[in-house]
């Protein structure tokens, strides 16, 4: 029964729409839901970690006609993680989230979308990943526009229509895809586009997706509308955003280029290219900023451009790497977000000029904070260091050394924004700072709200620092994704029932 | 509205749409029709309605907030979707009756996902009506 998670975070979202306007027991619900998804997700890894692939054909059709769903590894790793992510956000969220937003619906949206991208991340058929991709943005929308300020809809305006281009443009690309093989289950696609004559077609086919989910993930030329809207929304919807929604883009271009277009050299040398370029825009983007929202901003773009490297130099290795870094990413740049919650609720601004004396009045948070912002750097034996390693490892193997150069160019922009974010606002002293946020500050909030703040970022921390001292286990993990990934004959002959097993 | 002859036929029209709803509803399996167009009828109906009448009269006609009819409709769409599961089948497999019922036709799984959906509909569609008269 691999569909469970997707069904359960259903059924928590319908039941969260029974209590309306019953926001105190809309958290309690909430955080119950996210610890059970959490539950099954762990259930589900271990199942797939045992028995390797499984499949559920859904309304018994069986594979290429029907929609399949698939758990491998990857797949449930994701959706572990977007579990972790979901429970982290919901915790969060009950501490800080205004009373007028949760009464508009924030949680049962949360769950909907929770349940969206554990839909794509289990699904085996091109055309439900598309279905799977709007539930995810109608329902990220929504979170978007949740309170209807100004600024709130200037941001969704933008990511509302770059989002809505990417969508049509995926949508061509599955016509191209139905149209060159005449069917839309992954594997079967896989087995057909192998043996067409017609290379080119089926470049142009990778090209398209490349651009659809480069808009989605936010990759060199088209990344703009992110750091224009991530700040807007409050910090735990930014989270959920920040960890879970650019790293769907990159999800489905690892799924479709290791499984349906398999290595296509030409699109392996564009892809090398926007990496670079995203890493070193992304970058200097953070560096200009003063808004702590946006410096968070540009770092994803910055890193995205870590994970299309390694897609792009297309080796085992490489693609460990990128696993690897997709692992410790969601986890770190969920809990940046919430980061910058809990600095904007204490200190009523994310102006950085104007922050300061964190570590000063705040000393345990603030080495607390320090945990996700250096392992965002990658300082060993931190959990970006490690994914960084085998980028360059991998690099060094398919001799790319420009890459190489602007991989490590990325690092140390990374370290001198991190830098310059703490001697600014922990180090530096603090000027008085102007009480214009409104809702409650940190001090005035309940001891349980406080807790309810703070609980998360230690939860997600502490999956940081074992993803950074535990590597090894993760390296064992990636490395049986990677292998599946780059063989994708176990994958397909799983799908096309060789070896079908029933839930 | 202020015409009487709009009044008279509107009363008339309520029961008679919402019935052709259901009937719409109960085709669309096999035949064009379905949950999603027999919800939207069933809302206009409502909203022919409150044209009549105003706002005040349609609500309390439905009497139950529409807002509750979108989860009502989603635990059955969901309930019909792990159905299967029960019994040993995949999910989302269709389980028929054996022979039709009277007037009803063929039931099976598949009609209460329909039943969902127009539950779902006609919730949404009401909630949004109602909520944009309520504003202006």
């Amino acid at each position: 029964m691999i569909v469970l998670p997707i069904i359960f975070q259903f059924v928590a979202g319908t039941i969260l729409l029974f209590f309306w306007q019953k926001t105190t027991l809309q958290k309690f619900l909430s955080i119950l839901f996210s610890i059970i998804g959490l539950g099954i997700s762990i259930w589900l890894f271990l199942l797939v970690w045992e028995n390797g692939i499984m499949i559920t054909q859904s309304g018994d059709w069986k594979a290429p006609f029907g929609i399949s769903f698939v758990a491998d590894t990857f797949g449930v790793t994701m959706v572990l993680l977007s579990s972790i992510s979901g429970l982290a956000v919901s915790i969060f969220s009950a501490g800080s989230m205004r009373k007028e937003r949760l009464e508009f619906g924030f949680f049962p949206i949360l769950h909907f979308l929770i349940m969206g991208l554990q839909g794509a991340f289990l699904t085996g058929d091109i055309f439900n990943l598309y279905v799977w991709f709007e539930v995810v943005i109608i329902s990220s929308f929504v979170l978007l526009t949740l309170g209807g300020k100004k600024q709130q809809l200037e941001g969704a305006l933008k990511y509302v229509s770059l989002n809505l281009l990417a969508s049509s443009l995926f949508l061509i690309g599955i016509g191209f895809i139905y149209g060159l093989t005449g069917s839309l289950n992954m594997a079967d696609v896989a087995i057909k586009l192998d043996n067409l004559q017609n290379r080119g077609l089926v470049s142009v086919t990778s090209g398209i997706f490349l651009v659809a989910f480069g808009i989605k993930s936010a990759i060199f030329p088209m990344y703009f509308w992110l750091p224009a809207s991530y700040h807007t929304p409050p910090p735990a919807v930014s989270a959920i955003f920040a960890g879970l929604l650019t790293k769907l883009g990159i999800y489905a271009m690892l799924r479709t280029f290791t499984l349906m277009f398999g290595g296509d050299e030409f699109m392996g040398d564009i892809m090398v290219i926007l990496a670079a370029l995203t890493i070193f825009s992304g970058g200097l983007g953070a560096l200009l900023q003063q808004n702590m929202g946006k410096i968070f901003g540009y770092l994803i773009v910055c890193h995205i451009g870590f994970l299309i490297a390694g897609l792009g130099m297309y080796t085992e290795l490489a693609i460990m790497g990128t696993v690897f870094y997709l692992i410790h990413d969601i986890i770190v740049k969920t809990n940046l977000f919430m980061v910058s919650g809990l600095i904007l609720k204490i200190n009523g601004t994310q102006d950085i000029r104007e922050l300061g004396g964190m570590y000063k009045n705040f000393p345990i948070i603030s080495l607390l904070l320090a945990i996700p912002l250096f392992s965002l750097v990658g300082i060993p034996p931190l959990s970006g260091f490690w994914a960084k390693i085998f980028l360059i490892q991998a690099g060094l193997q398919t001799q790319d050394y420009v890459l190489i150069g602007f991989i490590v160019l990325g690092s140390f922009l990374t370290l001198w924004v991190i830098a310059r974010l703490w001697s600014e606002v922990f180090w530096k002293n603090g000027i008085d700072l102007p009480k214009k946020a409104n809702g409650l500050y940190f001090s005035q909030m309940t001891k349980t709200d406080q807790w309810l703040m703070v609980f998360p970022i230690v939860l997600l921390s502490g999956i940081s620092l074992y993803i950074g001292f535990g590597a090894e286990n993760i390296i064992i993990l990636s490395q049986r994704i990677s292998t599946e990934l780059m063989d994708p004959s176990g994958y397909i002959e799983a799908v096309l029932g060789l070896k079908t097993m029933t839930p | 509205m202020k015409s009487l002859i709009f009044k008279t036929a509107s009363t008339y029209l309520l029961p008679l749409l919402l019935l052709f709803s259901i009937f719409i509803l109960l085709r669309g399996h096999y035949l064009p029709g379905g949950g999603f167009v027999g919800g939207l009828m069933a809302a206009i109906a409502f909203l022919i309605h409150s044209f009549a009448f105003g706002m005040k009269e349609t609500q309390n006609i439905i009497k139950i907030n529409p807002g509750y009819l979108m989860p009502i409709g989603l635990v059955f769409a969901v309930g019909a979707a792990i159905a299967p599961y029960f019994i040993g089948a995949p999910i989302l497999k269709g389980l028929w009756f054996e022979e039709p019922f009277r007037f009803i036709g063929m039931v099976g799984s598949a009609l209460f996902f329909d039943i969902g959906v127009y539950m779902v509909v006609i919730g949404a569609t009401l909630t949004i009506m109602f909520s944009l008269t309520d504003t202006v």
